[in-house]
């Protein structure tokens, strides 16, 4: 690993003023040293955010929850008020890394975590996301994992975090502290589309420090995560899919879908919810949706199948959630 | 001066190139060399310690971000002529070929026993309220530990015979 500058942040302020300066925050720290161990990242300074007071779930007035952006993982999965009014949050987690994993990375390191398209990873590829106008190895390469909605010609990597779709299907916010004082913004503007600058992951500027993610009162209904992967545990996405639905009197009230491992962000398509509201639960409508999700869908090759994969996944999806017979 | 507390015994950090891991402070620097380093990407588990009470990669952490904390290795759980309940339990139902993983594996247990006990749930648990612990979930709580002579059946009975009583208790 090559040298860099540690400080311990004594305050946000203190974090904030060492970001704004090139130096890169470090909590968890999973995703940020691994990176570092195989010379993807090159920071020459980290600021070490760990102990910042940014570690409580709190209800919020409006029936919301506030959740500190250095909460693990795994104390976030299992908290009370998660398991019972978000479970779709905390079957998500729960669906992500190992235990180990869980219990040291964080809130707002498991949003900005990296891509694991194996191109990124490995110096010796092209890889435009980590040396920009390098190329993209993966596009004709081997692309199994990689994006089917939302690519470019410069860049198909795809998402890793499965908490992140969950948090988007819940309509989640994010309080980001900068320079110029506080912000909250919809975490559905935190994550970009590659185009032509796959380099930048996200909307934050350098010092940006996001300090809580917020989420507003639990959408009611039923609440599904389902994660499709190569092996049962401690696998990332090839499709996963957050559902919040509700059914009144027959007929689907309210839809939120979000989906993982098929974009460069977690995706979420209003059209394909608008499209079930109004209609009754019924395989027919359910396909009807999965079109209009995958109408701009496009393999890379060796992702083909993922198309499909995605159809029969929101399918079966929407099914468990309208409580229909698998 | 930044230091840490290793086993109970209190270690100062002066002078440490702040690019150590964890892992290689205790395995290079304190002779600690019961956790074992596999992948060095987190992946595999060998090298798995209690920090806090709680089971982390100590390959994916750096020495200097710890400044105050507890730690516990192998060493510190139990030894040859004490052995911690768990270390007994994977000798009683053969848990190992090679040994390479075991350390790891049993710290693993150990920290992954006491998250069943405080009521966490897992991917496995069908409610994620009331958890039922079965060969499912021991297996589900244990994938971040890698055992490539595959005694998974062994480490699972050990696991289970130890995991008896924790398994009884009302989640939080």
């Amino acid at each position: 690993m090559r040298a860099f500058g540690y400080a311990r942040a004594a305050t946000a302020d203190d974090a904030i003023d060492a970001g704004a300066t090139g130096a890169r925050f470090i909590a968890g720290g999973t995703n940020l040293l691994d990176l570092m161990k195989v010379d993807v990242e090159r920071p020459d300074r980290l600021v070490d955010i760990g102990r910042l007071p940014f570690t409580k779930v709190e209800d919020q007035a409006d029936g919301g929850v506030r959740i500190g952006a250095l909460v693990p993982n795994s104390d976030l999965a299992a908290h009370p008020r998660i398991r019972r009014a978000y479970p779709l949050l905390s079957r998500a987690l729960l669906a992500g890394a190992s235990g180990q994993l869980r219990n040291k990375a964080t809130t707002g390191g498991n949003l900005l975590q990296r891509t694991r398209c194996y191109y990124f990873y490995d110096r010796a590829l092209p890889c435009n996301k980590r040396d920009p106008g390098s190329g993209c190895g993966a596009i004709g390469g081997f692309n199994r994992i990689h994006a089917i909605l939302g690519a470019s010609d410069q860049c198909i990597a795809t998402h890793p975090s499965d908490m992140a779709v969950a948090m988007l299907a819940l309509d989640a916010r994010i309080e980001v502290r900068g320079s110029d004082g506080t912000r909250t913004i919809p975490l559905a503007e935190l994550h970009r589309l590659p185009g032509d600058t796959p380099h930048i992951d996200t909307n934050l500027a350098p010092g940006d420090l996001i300090e809580a993610v917020t989420l507003p009162p639990p959408p009611g209904g039923t609440q599904v995560y389902r994660k499709v992967r190569d092996r049962a545990s401690y696998a990332f996405a090839l499709v996963s899919i957050a559902a919040a639905l509700t059914v009144e009197q027959g007929v689907i009230a309210r839809a939120a879908l979000a989906f993982g491992g098929l974009a460069h962000r977690p995706w979420r398509d209003p059209a394909v919810e608008q499209a079930l509201v109004g209609e009754r639960p019924s395989t027919a409508a359910f396909n009807r949706a999965a079109d209009l999700l995958l109408a701009e869908a496009r393999g890379q090759g060796h992702n083909d199948f993922k198309i499909d994969l995605a159809r029969r996944t929101l399918v079966a999806v929407l099914r468990e959630a309208a409580g229909a017979p698998q | 001066m930044p230091s840490l507390s290793v086993n109970g015994v209190e270690r100062r950090l002066d002078g440490i190139d702040v690019r150590t891991s964890l892992l290689d402070l205790l395995r290079e620097q304190l002779g600690l060399t019961g956790s074992k380093k596999g992948c060095d990407h987190g992946q595999c588990g060998a090298c798995t310690i209690l920090v806090n009470g709680r089971r982390i990669n100590a390959c994916l952490t750096l020495a200097v971000m710890h400044d105050g904390d507890e730690i516990v290795t192998i060493e510190g759980i139990g030894t040859p002529d004490a052995l911690h309940p768990m270390q007994q339990a994977f000798l009683h139902h053969d848990g190992f070929q090679c040994g390479y993983c075991t350390p790891g594996q049993i710290c693993s247990a150990i920290g992954m026993l006491d998250e069943i006990a405080r009521g966490w749930p897992s991917h496995a648990s069908a409610d994620l309220e009331n958890i039922a612990i079965d060969d499912a979930e021991i297996s589900e709580r244990m994938s971040g530990n890698l055992c490539r002579c595959s005694a998974y059946p062994n480490i699972v009975d050990a696991i289970r015979e130890v995991a008896g009583p924790a398994s009884r208790r009302e989640p939080a």
